[in-house]
């Protein structure tokens, strides 16, 4: 039960901010996709290099363990661009869908019946593709720091970097 | 262009952060989202055939049940609703401006193709095991392969379709 209870402070927080932060609009996320307007990356990155400091400092100081989902390389390759595909069409993702439904924007509700419809669609096909696209060029759960086979910091300061720069380069463009 | 009815994403989006970090802290949970779709699926196809779903495979690996990621979800719902709320920008808009804009008026057609989109891109985003909240976010935040290979790879396929439809379009 109190996991539920913190399940739930988490959205309201979460849907909080992605409505401040003006992400949970059609227009943001289809205008990112046309590389017009960038203000659903720049959310994205913002919390990935804020989370990602956090949890790495709390993970050297073991009181955090990573969850990382599987590197396979056919599904997650094939299921990535349908999704992105069906994301383009769509407009909002799924945690987005909820969230602007919740600021008034109905017609999430459509998309959200979809994904119910594809969810259990893809939960027909598993059985199927347990045999075939999810045994494809399975690496494990492994981060790109084991990768390179370096401490995590050597990947994360630069990524900082790189993140700023890129951040730079938005609001002298514009985007 | 531009109303000032928001915060900085670079804010809003470091402040998230924050909550990712005292989720994964105070509760061992990263975010996500997709797979809330899969228990509710199930669910409902329980009201109908509970043996069938019993016997499914993906059914038996995601238990439909009502768990701390589908509090999450729902959350954000409220969540969005309560900002929406207390800053005035609460809209019942069944049309974004953009699809308006392009596609015209017809509430039939947008909703023709979100529902579509929303089945292609369920479906996808269960085969790759996330969304841009469990990829892109928890697992960029990781640092984890996977995840950086979903997010380009939603990136791409996103860029693609949303050309298709707005090819040859104005702002």
């Amino acid at each position: 039960m109190a996991t539920l209870m913190y399940g739930l402070i988490t959205g309201v927080l979460f849907g909080f901010f992605l409505q401040k932060g003006r992400v949970l609009r059609y227009d943001k996320q289809i205008a990112a996709l046309l590389l017009e307007d960038m203000t659903i990356v720049k959310f994205m990155l913002s919390h990935i290099v804020v989370a990602m400091i956090g949890v790495y400092f709390l993970l050297d100081l073991g009181l955090v363990q990573l969850s990382l989902k599987p590197t396979i390389l056919g599904s997650v390759i094939i299921g990535g661009l349908i999704f992105g595909f069906g994301w383009g069409l769509l407009g909002y993702c799924p945690g987005t869908s909820l969230g602007a439904l919740g600021e008034g924007r109905t017609d999430a509700i459509w998309g959200i019946a979809g994904m119910l419809v594809g969810a259990a669609i893809y939960a027909e096909a598993y059985p199927y593709l347990l045999k075939t696209v999810l045994t494809w060029g399975n690496y494990g759960k492994i981060t790109i720091p084991q990768l390179l086979g370096v401490n995590h910091w050597f990947v994360i300061i630069p990524f900082i970097f790189l993140v700023g720069t890129l951040f730079n380069w938005f609001e002298k463009n514009g985007l | 262009m531009k109303v000032n009815d928001g915060w900085s994403p670079y804010l809003a989006g470091a402040l998230s952060g924050l909550v990712s970090i005292g989720s994964v802290w105070f509760v061992g949970k990263y975010l996500g989202a997709s797979t809330t779709f899969v228990k509710t699926a199930g669910m409902m196809e329980e009201i109908f055939t509970p043996e069938r779903v019993a016997k499914m495979p993906y059914f038996i690996k995601e238990t439909p049940i009502i768990d701390w990621q589908w509090m999450v979800v729902i959350g954000i719902a409220i969540g969005s609703f309560i900002a929406a709320v207390t800053s005035g920008t609460f809209q019942i808009k069944p049309l974004p401006d953009m699809w308006e804009a392009k596609f015209g008026p017809s509430i039939k057609k947008r909703a023709v193709i979100a529902f579509i989109g929303g089945i292609i891109a369920m479906f996808g985003a269960r085969l790759a095991d996330g969304c841009p909240s469990g990829h892109g976010l928890s697992g960029g935040l990781q640092l984890a392969v996977s995840g950086y290979i979903a997010l380009v790879c939603f990136f791409i396929g996103g860029m693609l379709s949303a050309n298709i439809i707005y090819k040859g379009g104005d702002e």
